[in-house]
């Protein structure tokens, strides 16, 4: 069924849907709507769950820890400094190979004081084992939180959904639900293989020296692996239930481009507009748009970017005496392989919720096919220098 | 595509009267996008909100810097605030007011329209004289002037939309659709 909805709750419908079991969150700010929606959705009854309010992220990550090794499908959201709160239970909730699922709202962090779009929340988390996508429109939110499900119970892994802040999370735009029985064939009830069981005891958590650790570390990188396979699989499916498709990177107008912008998250909306406009000018650009940052997509972008003369990445974030996470990921693919060799120029724009215009992309396109040679590795747009 | 712009005050329901429109033109076979300026909020402080609609999905993600249309809940607003800018030539502006039509300056360029959106809200019991609630009525005001969008529309839009008085809302709504005055329709 077909509503207006904003992003936040989007997600909120979408774990819903997919029949969450517990829910912790933290409620105060950098927090969304998303769970103000399900904490009432399980005080009215519309969702069997567990809410469990907590006293910071950290515990609200451990929380859904807890919940899942015991056998429980469960969800969380949070933003920015929430997420940094995280870091460490990030790295257990991977390490312990729980399939949670957590939806992030993309915003920045201080100080300077902030709350905008920004991406450096999660580009910060990329190290974590956590399986991340970036969604461009509220109705790609809710349906990739549904696909996260499938995906991690998969390979048993976490997913990270990220969405921008405001642009998606407080913007209200047309969704089409999906009936309830259609998500419960997408999405059987979850089944943990080893849980937290009385009646069938097992250590966990236990330690593990110099003997097995990496061994379990390299489990986890060939989990990570799979993930791609699995993203794909639940991608097709979904498609034949729900009718909707969305890859782990999307080209769009790349036919023939000699020059392609590489973008994520709502950037990516923006530079269809940009690119639709140009071709109808001449200019041979495309897009490439990055879905799914872990794992990343080596091949695909390899096949789709290695015979191209100029690639323009945009981040909405920086690694700060590096360049953007995004055109690090992109440069660190194409070195080395057998295509031909892009020049790869980074631009570094919308922080902290600047606004990325029309003429800013057109800008990045021109200056792209104007240099001979990147001048750096970081060009920022629209930092007043 | 049409573009509009929400001016108000924190507490006036901008943002509530953006994403009742969008529902509006939504019902009305539209895609709509509607989204408040970002940032936080302070209670009286000036607010801007937005909608859009489209008859094809709308991919664009930016603020709007050039709206067709412009909807001021709090008169005081015009003294403060440059209402019009980025407003397309022609564009409308729609006022919630209690000044009678000579006392609103002069906007070249511009269709003006006002109502007394803050006197039938309180005819219907929204709000408190010092803090009428005007957002539903005011909507009335725009399909009125502006024709973009029907009221029976925004009549269903306010009784899903709005969680309590839905009916005095969309019969505000309705009144004020009636008692719109039309300044300047032509340029």
């Amino acid at each position: 069924m077909k509503k207006v909805l904003m992003g936040d709750h989007a997600v909120s419908h979408a774990a819903m849907l997919s029949r969450v079991q517990v829910i912790s969150a933290y409620p105060i700010t950098p927090q969304t709507y998303v769970v103000e929606e399900l904490a009432e959705a399980c005080r009215d009854g519309r969702l069997k769950a567990k809410f469990v309010m907590v006293e910071s992220e950290h515990s609200a990550m451990a929380c859904i820890i807890g919940a899942c090794a015991a056998g429980s499908r469960a969800f969380t959201a949070t933003s920015s400094h929430g997420l940094a709160l995280m870091h460490e239970m990030l790295h257990w909730a991977s390490g312990a190979r729980l399939p949670v699922v957590m939806a992030n709202c993309n915003r920045a962090l201080g100080p300077p004081w902030n709350i905008l779009c920004d991406h450096s929340d999660s580009m910060s988390q990329r190290d974590t084992g956590w399986i991340q996508f970036y969604v461009e429109s509220n109705q790609e939110a809710l349906d990739t939180v549904i696909q996260a499900y499938r995906i991690a119970e998969k390979v048993l892994l976490p997913v990270m959904v990220n969405l921008d802040g405001f642009f998606l999370t407080h913007t209200a735009e047309v969704v089409d639900v999906p009936d309830q029985d259609q998500v419960d064939a997408y999405l059987p009830p979850f089944s943990l293989p080893y849980k937290l069981d009385v009646e069938d005891p097992h250590s966990f958590g236990a330690i593990c020296l110099d003997d097995n650790f990496m061994a379990l570390k390299h489990d986890m990188q060939a989990a990570m692996d799979l993930a791609r396979d699995a993203a794909l699989e639940a991608d097709e499916a979904f498609a034949e239930i729900f009718g909707r498709k969305y890859g782990l990177l999307e080209p769009y107008r790349m036919d023939h481009a000699d020059t392609v912008l590489v973008t994520n998250g709502t950037i990516t909306g923006t530079a269809r507009e940009v690119v639709d406009d140009l071709r109808r000018r001449g200019v041979s650009v495309g897009l490439l748009k990055v879905r799914m940052l872990r794992p990343f997509p080596f091949a695909p972008v390899r096949s789709l970017l290695g015979d191209r003369e100029r690639i323009a990445v945009i981040d909405r974030s920086v690694s700060y005496g590096l360049a953007g996470g995004l055109a690090c990921e992109i440069r660190s693919a194409l070195y080395g392989h057998d295509h031909g060799r892009p020049r790869v120029f980074g631009y570094i724009a919308g922080l902290g919720g600047k606004d990325v215009v029309p003429s800013d992309i057109e800008e990045i396109v021109n200056r792209t096919l104007t240099y001979e040679q990147p001048p750096r590795d970081d060009i920022w747009i629209g930092a007043g220098t | 595509m049409i573009e509009i712009r929400f001016h108000g005050r924190g507490g006036q329901g901008a943002v509530v009267a953006s994403k009742i429109l969008a529902e509006a033109l939504f019902r009305e076979g539209n895609f709509v996008q509607s989204f408040p300026a970002f940032g936080a909020e302070r209670r009286g402080a000036p607010v801007a909100a937005f909608t859009r609609a489209n008859t094809y999905p709308i991919r664009i993600r930016t603020h709007i810097y050039a709206p067709d249309h412009v909807v001021v809940l709090d008169a005081s607003l015009l003294d403060t605030t440059d209402v019009t800018a980025g407003l397309k030539p022609g564009g409308w502006v729609v006022i919630n007011t209690d000044r009678s039509p000579e006392n609103i300056p002069a906007m070249r360029g511009f269709k003006v329209a006002t109502v007394d959106a803050g006197a039938v809200a309180l005819k219907h019991g929204l709000g408190v004289p010092t803090a009428p609630i005007v957002n539903t009525a005011i909507l009335g005001a725009f399909a009125k002037a502006t024709g973009k969008v029907g009221l029976e529309a925004l009549r269903k839009a306010i009784l899903d939309q709005v969680p309590y008085n839905a009916r005095a809302n969309a019969q505000a709504c309705v009144d004020a659709y009636q008692c719109t005055i039309i300044i300047a329709d032509r340029i």
